[in-house]
């Protein structure tokens, strides 16, 4: 039988394989390296992984997570005198767009996208939770995939938000920056040439 | 084992960190899925997606075995569906009957009539007829299907109105007189080529329910798919 060093540190080589990107080779390099660097590294990690067990928490308003709630972004004064709404599929994607700068907006975080080959229907989404907050703001963005599923939720939404008079807008669908257009599908090809935008009128 | 041939994507699901299920509809072979590694990459995204129709090669040690399958793109229609609402919420609703059907039974009629809503430019009225003619066909090659050639009581093949929501027979509008609020209204478009009006395809959606309900959806223990109520209140909406 093979030994590893101890039940402890299997069961921290099994716990950290579970995470994505390692598997258990990789969960085995990251053990013996935090075992070497146990102060520097193992301890702060331990107890950080500890005070975030304790704080973090989902947000009750948009879904983020925080330590907060409701979150940062909820409560930014900035943020609240703005009246857009941007929702997105996953706390990864406010994450993202975030890193581009959108600027001073608001989140709902929906949990996921109608799927019915992985049983999601409405009711497991926060798409509620949405229609409650919706008539706060002038413009829902529903920055969603540009999948099937992803835009077949957004048409859902649109569906259930209908009655409420607000501007319910999505994100373009086209040529990515630095993409050539060669190298691309051909349907997000002919998504781009339909939402072509003027450059110069006769 | 392995084999080649087109299919039409009807289902993705994620497998692990870099690789997909697909989901196929395929001529010869019925649904079939099979494994795609690397289905997660960007270059795979656009071709992997429900309703676009490919070319496959699956590869497997023994015949029941998931196996994995080589993927090409042949025609890209997701990005055409995106745009259009209807012809989404179409496709879902497509996909979702396809998958009650049995894997590796192959179902020609039904894949062509699929891929022939898939490619309809119609309207919502059309759509909906087409919709309607599909599902009667689909509980017909699940082995449900509804004998609209004789009124059950008369043996008359003409004037047929009504369905009895017990037998799934035919009757016609005599011999329904005095059970008529007990019957399902049977669409004309369900016997002949004729043009459908929303109220047609309302009668053609309900009667196609109500057998799908009884005998797939609550057999099964599944909730009918989310896409087809909205498609009635859509048709309800616009009568």
């Amino acid at each position: 039988m093979n030994h590893t060093g101890g039940s402890e540190i299997e069961q921290l080589i099994q716990l950290l394989g579970r995470l994505p990107g390692l598997g258990p080779r990789s969960a085995r390099r990251a053990v013996l390296h935090l075992i070497k660097r146990k102060d520097a590294l193992m301890i702060p990690l331990a107890s950080a992984l500890q005070r975030a067990v304790e704080a973090v928490t989902i947000c009750e308003q948009c879904g983020n997570v925080d330590t907060n709630s409701p979150c940062a972004i909820c409560t930014d004064p900035r943020r609240q005198q703005n009246m857009m709404l941007i929702v997105v599929e996953d706390v990864s994607d406010l994450w993202a767009l975030e890193r581009a700068g959108v600027g001073p907006v608001r989140y709902h975080v929906l949990g996921g996208v109608l799927s019915p080959l992985d049983g999601v229907g409405p009711e497991d989404l926060a798409i509620d939770a949405l229609i409650a907050r919706a008539g706060e703001f002038a413009e829902i963005v529903l920055a969603l995939n540009a999948t099937v599923e992803g835009q077949t939720t957004a048409h859902y939404i649109t569906d259930r938000i209908g009655g409420l008079d607000i501007k319910i807008t999505r994100l373009a669908h086209g040529v990515p920056v630095g993409g050539e257009l060669d190298y691309l599908d051909e349907g997000t090809l002919s998504q781009a040439l339909k939402a072509r935008t003027v450059l110069q009128n006769p | 084992m392995d084999w080649s041939g087109k299919g039409l994507i009807i289902g993705v699901r994620r497998h692990g960190e870099s690789s997909v299920i697909v989901e196929v509809m395929t001529p010869e072979r019925g649904r079939h899925l099979g494994l795609v590694r690397g289905g997660r990459s960007r270059k795979h995204a656009a071709t992997l997606q429900p309703g676009n129709k490919v070319s496959l090669h699956w590869r497997a040690r023994l015949e029941e075995h998931l196996g994995t399958f080589s993927i090409e793109l042949i025609r890209a229609r997701a990005a055409d569906l995106i745009a259009n609402r209807h012809g989404l919420y179409a496709a879902q609703l497509i996909f979702a009957h396809l998958r009650l059907l049995p894997e590796r039974d192959p179902h020609k009629r039904l894949l062509g009539f699929a891929e022939e809503i898939l490619d309809a430019e119609v309207d919502l009225i059309r759509r909906a007829q087409m919709l309607a003619l599909f599902e009667l066909a689909l509980l017909d090659e699940l082995g449900f299907g509804l004998d609209l050639s004789a009124c059950a009581l008369s043996g008359e093949e003409s004037g047929l109105s009504h369905v009895s929501p017990k037998t799934g027979r035919a009757v016609t509008s005599k011999a329904a007189a005095d059970y008529v609020d007990r019957l399902l209204s049977l669409p004309p478009f369900f016997k002949s080529t004729k043009t459908a009006t929303i109220q047609d395809c309302l009668d053609g959606l309900r009667l196609t329910g109500h057998f799908l309900h009884m005998h797939v959806w609550s057999v099964r223990d599944i909730e009918p798919p989310p896409m087809r109520d909205q498609f009635i209140t859509d048709l309800q909406h616009a009568l």
